[in-house]
């Protein structure tokens, strides 16, 4: 039997908002997280802004133990612990005692690449001949589930405990993930999520790439410009989010908050042919993984109010509205709402799609609509395509029923899940 | 350095490590790393790190092997400090 699946926790590590009550304030407020980064300057980037979670060492002591403070230098899973404790939490969940497991809960826990600070540590050791020396710090740290693992060791589930990694698309595949889980019902409740570090190590490529604005960083703030006819490539950032993930009957029977409804979704590849390739998305798979995921959630195109897009601020934001459009199948003004929380927050890489979804849901739970930033001057084969009054620059107060969020990913993947209003 | 200095050390040393805390009110020479104080084992190999730092000495893996209580650290100790 089928499972239905709501969202009782969030938890959010963001650049421009730790915590749900700070990150929920920024994105109404259109408040950015983007700074201006004088390492990124000493290290001759060409793009010397990013997007960071301020973190203080005051939060760390809420979140680890002083013995795994001891030589911590994975900021993936600084910003992860926060998230996924922080959900678990809100969702009124026990963080488990010693003795206890709790078979019935799972974790997908995503990332990119984890702990390159503390990997950089590991190889100068080992090459300095003092392997030793690296103690028993550095796998835990660096091992790509460590981020899973690190948060079980706090809530002790029984079920799956995993991580998963598609790229961009890592946070929005671990939530249907999860969904998938409990809804075939082989779990009651997931926390689903993901992360990714900061820093130069983790920047380096794409700013060689030459895929980053370079002409923003006496103007961070301005650097990411999703869907403007100015847009100068993504902004890199990182941070973590977090959703717990629950079978309806579990949430109702104990009196959670119930946040929004998982109506289902989709998650394909374009195969890397037809025009998809390691960097581009094949157009023909990301149209089928919109009409696919709607098809898959019981949604008429009609019903969706709420698109919050990939929309990295390069030359394919028109080519993903075009993708929507004729996804759908319509346009003009009767075409949803479109957002994009990266002219914020900057691109999170693997940890995107959690903290979008975290994003889209608070949408749902509190009525309002964030406002797009650095979208005045708007793209305009975009304002052609669905109208300027569908990507408003400020916040509107308004109830949201249906959004539907999606993700792409290097390696041509994609992830398209729909998220319902509660009640 | 004296014994009960060096046990000192010690006590401060494990003390982020240490899981059972009423076992390690009653730290001493008899106390076992593992099974008294139950130090997650994988932890051994950074305790041997930090009184390698502390001590300002070299530990090899066969002593390592061989360091389960508190009187054994207090001899390996003691022999490396000697051996200078």
């Amino acid at each position: 039997m089928s499972r239905r699946v709501v969202i009782t926790g969030l938890g959010v590590a963001a650049p421009n908002g730790v915590g749900i009550g700070n990150f929920e304030n920024a994105i109404r407020e259109g408040k950015t997280g983007i700074r201006f980064q004088q390492e990124l300057k000493d290290l001759n980037f060409s793009c010397q802004v990013a997007g960071k979670p301020e973190i203080s060492q005051e939060i760390l002591n809420n979140y680890f133990t002083p013995l795994q403070l001891r030589g911590l230098n994975s900021s993936g899973i600084v910003y992860g612990m926060i998230a996924g404790v922080d959900a678990w939490r809100d969702a009124g969940l026990d963080i488990s005692g010693k003795e206890s497991v709790d078979w019935n809960s799972g974790i997908i826990f995503g990332t990119g690449i984890l702990g390159v600070d503390k990997f950089r540590e590991a190889i100068h050791l080992i090459d300095e001949g003092k392997t030793r020396r690296l103690g028993s710090t550095s796998v835990i740290q660096t091992m790509a589930s460590g981020i899973s693992a690190f948060l079980n060791t706090r809530l002790g589930c029984g079920n799956q405990v995993t991580t998963n990694s598609s790229a961009c698309t890592t946070g929005t595949e671990a939530v249907l993930m999860a969904y998938e889980r409990i809804k075939t019902g082989k779990a009651v409740r997931m926390l689903a999520g993901s992360c990714g570090d900061s820093g130069p190590y983790i920047w380096g490529g794409f700013d060689a790439m030459r895929i980053l604005p370079q002409k923003y960083n006496d103007n961070p703030g301005g650097a990411c410009r999703p869907m403007s006819a100015t847009a100068a490539g993504f902004v890199p950032a990182s941070g973590a989010g977090a959703l717990v993930l629950e079978d309806l009957e579990s949430a109702t029977q104990r009196g959670a908050t119930i946040y929004a409804e998982v109506l289902g979704g989709h998650i394909n590849s374009g195969g890397q042919r037809n025009g998809g390739s390691m960097t581009a998305p094949n157009i023909e798979a990301v149209q089928r993984c919109i009409k696919v995921a709607l098809k898959e959630a019981a949604v008429d195109p009609k019903e969706i109010d709420v698109i919050n897009g990939h929309l990295t601020a390069t030359a394919m934001d028109a080519t993903e509205i075009r993708n929507w459009q004729q996804a759908l199948g319509w346009g003009g003004s009767e075409f949803p709402i479109i957002n994009s929380l990266k002219g914020m927050t900057g691109h999170c890489l693997s940890a995107a799609g959690s903290i979008e979804c975290v994003a889209a849901v608070l949408q749902l739970k509190h009525n309002f609509i964030f406002g797009n930033v650095n979208a005045e001057d708007l793209h305009p084969e975009i304002e052609q395509l669905v109208g300027r009054d569908r990507i408003p620059t400020r916040t509107i107060e308004k109830q949201v029923n249906i959004l539907a969020k999606a993700s792409f990913g290097f390696g041509d993947v994609n992830a398209v899940a729909l998220f319902k209003r509660p009640g | 350095m004296e014994s009960n200095e060096i046990i000192y050390c010690l006590k401060k040393i494990v003390a982020p490590y240490v899981q059972n805390e009423p076992a390690f009110e009653n730290f001493s020479r008899e106390t076992d790393f593992i099974k008294d104080l139950e130090i997650n084992s994988a932890n051994l190999v950074d305790i041997v790190l930090d009184v390698e730092d502390e001590f300002n000495i070299a530990i090899e893996n066969e002593a390592m092997d061989n360091m389960l209580t508190v009187n054994d650290a207090v001899k390996i100790i003691k022999r490396k400090q000697e051996e200078g």
